[in-house]
């Protein structure tokens, strides 16, 4: 049987090189992300905003989106959507956070029941309260940041310092792209979206540091290489594993997306969008060609390694008697 | 790193084997289960998000804490001082304080030193040294005597425990299986109740204090001139819950209280048929009862049930058996409710909801079918590409990757561990990159391989390589999934556990596993050159 080969043997791109178009391009997405974050903002779901979430369903094409809505508005809840989702005769019904703290909130299920009356299926209700909301906010945003910090000192203690702000830059780079594409689909920002953040954030810095490793190896091993050629073979000679690892996360995710089911829906895609799209294309265009910028050369290495090698030559003659 | 001698490899499949098989129990009939010897009894719990149910949060209202307690001060005071025999004006809470006023200068020290006995020690007479909860201070003649946060935060954390006690008694009362009531954080309450469709009903049961007291109505003036302003000492004016509300004047002294109940039923009135509720006094609210009926036949008694009348029956004759019952126009339903809310005892504090989320059942199944769906393409998927791609090692890596995944389900019972939806969205992902550690290594074989080496110390070169990076690559989403984790709950945590789990059996098996194949594979056909 003859084995599927995706990438050939011995390439040789010019990943490096690739930088002049990689970086300016990065840098307009980001852009682009950080302005979308901005001027259209998050559409936060109930964990974030507080207030009540109901997905019913009618049987039997028994659903009149239209009745719905207007036995809805007449309850005077301030701001309702209702959204006809599956087309199996599903709604989900959205109503905003109710002044008045945290008693107040627990009318809504009831008055809504109340007007959609009999013969109606409630398949999940959720109600969160306004200091509920605020915690899991909080929680939300420190957990990302911890998460980074964390991952940081990791990498400061494994690698060179080089090694962990590169990581680092290429991860911010990859939540704001990613905020920024959640922020363009609107898509619903709740708890599983942080979890999807902290696992491309997981994702791609594994990827990275494949790479890194290589590097490091290198480095270490061809003193003499020029700085680019030597960040090039590294590329070149993981991108075998880079490719088909990530067409096995493709599958797996795609599986997720097609029939994980609604409730994980915006988890898979933007999981879909984080690892698969940027995740690749960060720790090779940018976490790899920004170790230039970084003062990681191959002369420096050598210069450090001889450094070393004297202070423990100088050492040990300091200890001998 | 192809060398394995006897024992490690027998020990590398035993703890493999016995991981897996861990999950076994979870996948047995429940009578199967049962017959189980109890440690083998640990089961993966499904989500609620699977199995459908209610989760809901309360919360212990702080404030409610410091108000109950300062009622509570204002009433030792002056109790304390009355019989210190102290003269004292103007005892009141005055926001987040007691004040009193001692008439005479001279007995202010006498005075500081009885309330002082008032503050008490932290976490009870055993603490030592401890702090007090409460801040007694003088200013010219005035005592202030002020809950300290600390003593507020205590009483917090006891309220929760005793309130969790409560609701335990409260939901077992409703019948469903498995209700779990956890405390969460320091001021709140977890309860998750498995397979409940409508939560307002257990809401209802948990959102009363169910404070029951028998006291008197006062006749001395109607309710509505009290209302106007000119209420008798030691009365207040509390209303009905008809509609429209009825006032009533009662009397603050309580005869007999709830507290004093052995026994509650629902029941029906002999001659209305109406549903009631009868109840049970103990010995020393049965000797109160009498001894406050005997006192006041003739006089309208009230039912109360956290500060709302329930009825306000006239006294025909003593009542000294020590049992009666409340009727009030109940349904059957509430006459139920209201007999559980008494057996069960009254909350210290009033509880919040403050979150609360239900899954009914058929989104439940929807989900449960959509989670094994997703798994057995995506699992599928990754399968056949890995075969087409390594042929023979493919099929190695499958075999770790279904281990793997065996060693996820095994270690998720051994937890007790509970399972979501985001949680097999873990299983799935971990798949995806379970077989990563795999690609690193077949693919530094081939590179060592095309570097010139010979096949074995090609393979040999490979494992020895790659695992290095592979530990370096999975710290990483570990500490992401471990962040997770920390910060996550409900679902979310279920991802982290699934993921973290998968991470940790993910390096395991790269470590152990595969290389204990590939080993037993070359041993066994010599190659010459790399398969793959």
């Amino acid at each position: 049987m003859r084995l599927l080969r995706i990438v050939p043997d011995d390439t040789n791109f010019d990943f490096i090189r690739f930088r002049r178009i990689s970086f300016p391009i990065s840098a307009l997405l980001s852009i682009v992300a950080l302005v979308a974050f901005f001027t259209m903002g998050l559409n936060f779901g109930i964990d974030f905003k507080g207030g009540t979430l109901l997905e019913v369903r009618y049987a039997n094409n028994t659903l009149n989106i239209a009745d719905v809505r207007s036995r809805l508005e007449s309850l005077d809840l301030g701001e309702v959507q209702i959204q006809e989702i599956g087309g199996d005769g599903e709604v989900l019904i959205r109503v905003a956070q109710q002044p008045g703290g945290e008693q107040a909130q627990q009318v809504v299920v009831g008055k809504v029941r109340a007007a959609l009356g009999e013969g109606v299926e409630y398949r999940r209700i959720e109600v969160v309260g306004p200091r509920v909301s605020q915690e899991l906010l909080s929680y939300g945003i420190v957990g990302l940041m911890m998460a980074v910090v964390c991952i940081l000192i990791y990498l400061w203690f494994r690698f060179e310092w080089q090694f962990a702000l590169g990581a680092s830059i290429a991860n911010f780079h990859d939540i704001v792209l990613t905020i920024g594409f959640m922020a363009i689909f609107q898509i619903d920002f709740d708890l599983t979206s942080v979890a999807a953040l902290l696992t491309i954030l997981g994702y791609s810095l594994n990827d990275t540091i494949v790479i890194y490793d290589r590097i490091r190896e290198m480095l270490r091993r061809y003193k003499k290489m020029p700085t680019e050629e030597l960040l090039n073979a590294s590329i070149n000679s993981t991108l075998s594993r880079s490719v088909i690892t990530h067409v096995t996360v493709t599958l797996a995710l795609l599986a997720l997306v097609l029939f994980g089911g609604r409730a994980i829906h915006s988890f898979s895609v933007t999981m879909m969008f984080g690892v698969v799209l940027v995740g690749t294309y960060t720790s090779i265009f940018i976490a790899s060609p920004l170790l230039i910028y970084l003062g990681v050369s191959t002369r420096a290495m050598a210069e450090k390694a001889e450094k070393e090698a004297k202070s423990a030559n100088s050492k040990a003659e300091r200890l001998a008697p | 790193m192809l060398y394995f001698s006897k024992w490690k490899a027998f020990a590398i499949l035993a703890v493999s084997a016995i991981i897996c098989l861990m999950a076994v129990p979870s996948l047995l009939s429940q009578s199967a289960y049962d017959s189980l010897p109890s440690f083998l009894q640990r089961k993966i719990v499904l989500g609620l998000d699977l199995q459908g149910g209610s989760y809901i949060v309360l919360q212990v209202d702080a404030q409610s804490v410091r108000k109950i307690r300062l009622e509570q001060l204002r009433d030792d005071a002056r109790r304390v001082l009355r019989d210190a025999k102290i003269g004292y004006t103007g005892l009141a809470i005055q926001g987040e304080a007691v004040e009193v006023r001692i008439r005479d200068g001279q007995d202010v020290e006498a005075a500081l030193t009885q309330l002082r006995t008032l503050a008490l020690p932290i976490g009870g007479a055993m603490a030592s040294a401890g702090q007090l909860d409460t801040d007694v201070s003088r200013d010219g003649n005035t005592i202030a005597l002020a809950p300290t946060s600390a003593g507020v935060q205590a009483r917090t954390i006891q309220a929760v425990s005793q309130s969790i006690e409560i609701i335990r008694k409260r939901i077992d009362q409703l019948g469903t299986t498995e209700p779990s009531i956890q405390r969460q954080g320091a001021d709140r309450i977890q309860v998750q109740v498995p397979g409940l469709q409508d939560p307002s009903r257990l809401k209802a049961l948990l959102g009363q204090t169910a404070q029951l007291t028998f006291r008197l109505v006062d006749n001395t003036m109607s309710p509505q001139q009290a209302l106007q302003g000119r209420a008798p000492a030691g009365t207040d004016v509390l209303t009905s819950q008809d509609n429209p509300p009825v006032p009533y004047l009662i009397e603050q002294r309580v005869l007999v209280a709830g507290e004093d109940l052995t026994d509650a039923q629902p029941g029906f009135d002999p001659t209305t048929r109406e549903p009631v509720v009868t109840f049970r006094f103990n010995t020393n609210g049965a000797r109160r009862f009498a001894e406050a009926t005997q006192a006041n036949v003739g006089r309208p008694f009230a039912i109360i049930l956290d500060n709302h009348v329930i009825s306000a029956p006239v006294i025909r004759e003593p009542i000294l058996g020590g049992s009666g019952q409340i009727s009030g126009n109940f349904t059957v339903q509430e006459a139920n409710d209201l007999a559980i809310l008494l057996r069960a005892g009254a909350l210290p504090v009033p509880l919040q909801v403050v979150e609360e989320r239900t899954v009914g059942p058929g989104l439940g199944a929807d989900s449960i079918r959509a989670g094994l769906i997703a798994s057995i393409v995506g699992a599928t998927l990754v399968a056949l590409f890995m075969v087409a791609t390594y042929g023979l090692f493919g099929v190695i890596a499958n075999i770790a990757v279904a281990i793997n995944v065996g060693m996820i389900f095994g270690l998720l019972a051994m937890l007790g561990a509970t399972l979501t939806l985001p949680g097999i969205a873990g299983v799935v992902l971990t798949v995806g990159i379970a077989v990563d550690s795999n690609v690193l290594i077949y693919e530094r074989i081939r590179e060592e391989a095309r570097a010139g080496r010979s096949a074995i110390s090609a393979i040999d070169a490979g494992f020895t390589r790659a695992l290095a990076t592979i530990l370096d690559s999975n710290i990483t989403t570990f500490i992401a999934a471990a962040v997770l984790f920390y910060v996550g709950s409900g679902p979310v945590r279920g991802f982290a556990i699934t993921f973290g789990i998968g991470i940790m059996t993910t390096v395991f098996t790269a470590f152990t596993l595969t290389r204990l194949m590939v080993a037993l594979w070359v041993r066994w056909r010599r190659p010459q050159r790399v398969p793959i």
